[in-house]
């Protein structure tokens, strides 16, 4: 019984290396995290907003490409991204929407005051459970959902200069002439 | 022709390695000397040759050899010297030949100094290093070889990642790895042991002074990393609980309570499968943060190396190093003989409840970074944990630890006296009382966690300053005595109080990190932006070129009632290279506050963003990390871990063992 205790270690270490091997098959590229929903009808959500307008609700930006993207005022990276979805906001070729996951209203209400507030709208989703339906892995997390409602692609982390320019861009191009 | 030199040097250290980790095992098996012997020769040959190849790297950097596809792809012959030459480890294949390097650097220190080792511990040492060297030199020959060659040669590079080119980060790799590959020795002490099947306090003389080195070196990589984020990213924040920084923080936690858990080995002559368990565990953990980082398994700004099949290789790595050990744990620490009686409340007793709270520290941060990756892995629902998660699950576990700092090192060894050593601490109860009540009369109750952290720290410094006021009679005895007993203190003992008035600067630091100030708006040139008592003035910005970037150099000058205080220059740099801009936050600090000041966009109407924060005590918290880092080393030159002390103690305990049987655990 004694000596059981002492195998212990080895088999934590074994399961724990059973996940790895899993996260690492070959069919799963860690630098891209796809969506599972990919190409599939975006999580149906209806949020209360910042601000205290009308709710955010996903059957109401039907007909349109939309940008959802997940931030919170304790995210640094979101911070990063910040000046690039302002320029995004500034040039509508897209309705910018926001989702603060996590926080506190009064801490995401002060960020956008200070800062700029590129987003149409802004849900709230103080204990992540729209995050958990769209597979959030961590902020800032960006989705495109075309105009029949679909997720086409997601950007993990904050938004680059170059993502911008040779993914997003071109792909809002082509959504948005279909 | 140098460039095939340090690849041929790179796969002869290979065979190298491969001899010393197969003859001195076998040697030390079958008592043969002049096997053992080979241990100690191999070693400082593969240093020699891992040498030449680092050498050889370096060289083609700061020549900028063209014609190596790892040069083509970091570095520029715009970049400055300092950053060519750190631009070797800039990178992947780099940054594995310095762990390498490091690596057999520690073997030839083990070969070199360890004299008084006996030879079957030395060999089966060396033995184990060489293995770890066999495994990580496969790994940069097959599947990352810094060497390769292009053809044609393109003009010029393609240039490091500006977010590198920074004094920093430079020199944030080698610490980091210093303690990564440091622990690497200890691990080879641990996996020595369990194949002699013998662990004694002479064992633990042996481990405890590469442990404490190591724990040193990673305490200096892991506060350079925070402050380079904390100047660089222009935000203000100095922890992310971003993956890579886990990766590292959670070595050191297990590392601390190895070097906690040894001194119990040594002193009580128990806890021995206990701190063997934590040395196999530290290293692992040095390797599994090697992992997250090389894999891309996590993705994050730091892993910048992404190739699921170097990802397969390192796991069969870890398989085979960590399962192998842990193996061999589960065989033969069961027979290891433990120690006598164990009270509770005693030295020992607290340090066990160190142990225990870093371990759960360790674990719940270890949870909080792959829980996200455990649950995509077997296809469920995925979930993120950031910062609210570690704020309400690492804190409250640190702060018992911290309570119990104050008191443990008052405690005596076999059977402490709580009430006694409570009684003692009285004055130490009566400062964090002070400042408990003090900050929460000054902050009217606002920051009622701050304030307490603050007390924490507060009772953690003054318990480690009545701790060395009693062992030195202070106010008791006379001057005379006072000095006499202070000069005789060992110096593991001012090493100690010193790490403890450390981990209480930097606690105090972080505490009162919520008490910053920001204030982040809009200015034209001219105009001004007070924060926290100052005024700052947008003077004029100005374009200034650097060597390889276009920066925007803003002039702010620092008012305080009028009166210039100074002129301060955060500067935004273009890197028309890669495309990219980074920060280069002006920060004014007076050891007690920070006034940092971040230069951001320019507005269509010709208005600056300015970040300004004004940040109390936040310095402190790499201040008290240096702290922590001088008291492990004054502690590492106790004269005894100097040699021939350790070998004739484990001479007299060899003696005593003759005369008393041991007793069963």
């Amino acid at each position: 019984m004694r000596k059981a205790f002492y195998l212990l270690p080895l088999l934590a270490f074994l399961t724990l290396i059973t996940w790895f091997g899993l996260a690492l098959r070959p069919d799963h590229d860690p630098e891209i995290l796809p969506s599972a929903l990919i190409d599939k009808p975006a999580p149906v959500f209806d949020l209360a907003t910042l601000g205290g307008g009308p709710n955010l609700a996903l059957s109401a930006l039907k007909g349109q490409v939309v940008l959802v993207n997940f931030f919170a005022s304790w995210c640094a990276p979101c911070r990063v991204e910040h000046p690039i979805l302002m320029r995004l906001a500034a040039q509508d070729h897209v309705a910018l929407y926001g989702i603060d996951y996590k926080d506190r209203p009064e801490d995401a209400k002060r960020i956008l005051a200070q800062l700029g507030d590129p987003y149409h709208a802004v849900g709230l989703d103080p204990d992540g459970t729209t995050g958990i339906d769209f597979g959030v892995y961590g902020v800032p997390e960006t989705y495109v959902i075309d105009k029949t409602g679909q997720i086409r692609k997601r950007f993990v982390g904050p938004l680059t200069e170059q993502a911008l320019q040779q993914e997003l861009l071109p792909l809002l191009k082509s959504l948005n002439a279909s | 022709m140098i460039i095939e030199a340090g690849h041929y040097a790179l796969i002869l250290a290979l065979f190298v390695a491969l001899a010393q980790s197969i003859l001195p095992l076998v040697g030390a098996a079958r008592a043969n000397v002049g096997w053992m012997a080979v241990g100690r020769s191999a070693a400082l040959t593969q240093f020699a040759l891992i040498a030449t190849a680092m050498a050889a790297l370096m060289y083609a950097y700061i020549t900028s050899d063209f014609t190596v596809v790892n040069v083509i792809q970091n570095s520029h012959t715009d970049k400055p010297l300092l950053y060519q030459i750190t631009g070797v480890w800039g990178n992947h294949e780099g940054s594995m030949v310095l762990w390498v390097f490091m690596l057999s650097l520690c073997g030839a220190l083990v070969a070199l100094f360890c004299d008084n080792l006996p030879a079957e511990l030395r060999a089966r040492v060396l033995s184990v290093q060489g293995m770890i060297g066999v495994g990580f030199l496969l790994f940069i020959l097959l599947t990352s070889d810094p060497f390769l060659r292009a053809f044609p040669p393109p003009p010029n590079g393609e240039g490091l990642n500006p977010v590198l080119q920074d004094p920093g980060l430079a020199f944030h790799p080698p610490f980091l790895y210093l303690g990564y590959v440091g622990f690497s020795v200890s691990f080879s002490f641990a996996v020595a042991a369990l194949i002699e099947g013998r662990v004694d306090p002479a064992w633990a003389r042996w481990v405890r002074p590469w442990a404490l080195a190591s724990w040193c070196a990673l305490t200096i990589g892991i506060a350079m990393g925070s402050w380079w984020a904390y100047y660089t990213l222009g935000w203000g924040g100095w922890w992310y609980w971003d993956p890579v920084e886990n990766a590292s923080f959670m070595p050191w936690l297990i590392g601390t309570a190895l070097i906690h858990s040894s001194i119990v080995v040594e002193k009580r002559d128990t806890l021995k499968s206990w701190t063997v368990l934590l040395a196999i565990l530290t290293f692992a953990l040095s390797l599994v943060g090697t992992f997250l980082v090389r894999s891309g398994v996590l993705t994050s700004v730091h892993a910048f190396a992404s190739d699921p099949r170097r990802g397969v290789f390192i796991l069969l790595l870890l398989v085979v190093v960590i399962g192998g050990s842990l193996a061999l744990y589960a065989v033969r620490a069961p027979n290891l003989k433990g120690g006598g009686l164990f009270a509770p409340i005693s030295r020992e007793g607290a340090l066990v409840l160190n142990n225990v709270l870093l371990v759960c520290g360790c674990a719940t941060v270890f949870l909080g970074t792959l829980y996200p990756l455990f649950l995509d892995a077997v296809g469920g629902p995925k979930l993120s944990v950031g910062f609210p998660f570690f704020d309400s699950t690492f804190a409250p576990m640190m702060v018992p630890l911290l309570l119990a700092m104050g008191a443990g090192p008052l405690l005596a060894w076999k059977r402490g006296d709580l009430a006694g050593a409570l009684q003692r601490l009285w004055a130490t109860f009566a400062v964090a009382l002070v400042v408990a009540a003090g900050g929460l009369v000054a902050t009217q109750g606002a920051r009622v966690l701050s304030v307490l952290g603050i007390a924490l720290a507060a009772w953690v410094f003054t318990g480690a300053a009545v701790e060395w006021a009693e062992r030195v009679r202070l106010f008791r005895g006379g001057i005379g005595e006072t000095w006499r007993r202070a000069i005789n203190l060992p110096r593991a003992a001012y090493g100690m109080t010193l790490a403890h008035m450390g981990v209480a600067v930097t606690v105090a630091g972080i505490s009162a990190s919520s008490f910053a100030v920001e204030n982040i708006q809009l200015v034209r040139v001219g105009g001004d932006l007070p924060i926290g008592g100052y005024v700052l003035r947008l003077a004029g910005v100005d374009k200034m070129p650097g060597p390889n970037y276009v920066a925007d150099d803003a002039s702010i000058e620092i008012r305080r009632d009028g009166a210039l205080v100074a002129t301060v220059h955060p500067e935004r740099r273009f890197f028309p290279l890669q495309q990219q801009t980074t920060s280069m936050t002006a920060i004014r600090t007076n050891l007690l506050a920070d006034l940092y000041v971040a230069l951001g966009d320019r507005d269509a109407n010709g208005a600056w963003t300015i970040r300004a924060y004004w940040k109390p005590l936040v310095p402190w918290i790499w201040l008290g990390a240096v702290i922590m880092a001088c008291g492990g080393m004054i502690s590492l030159s106790d004269r005894r871990w100097r040699v021939g002390v350790a070998a004739r103690a484990r001479g007299r305990m060899l003696a005593q063992q003759r005369l008393q049987p041991a007793s069963g655990d």
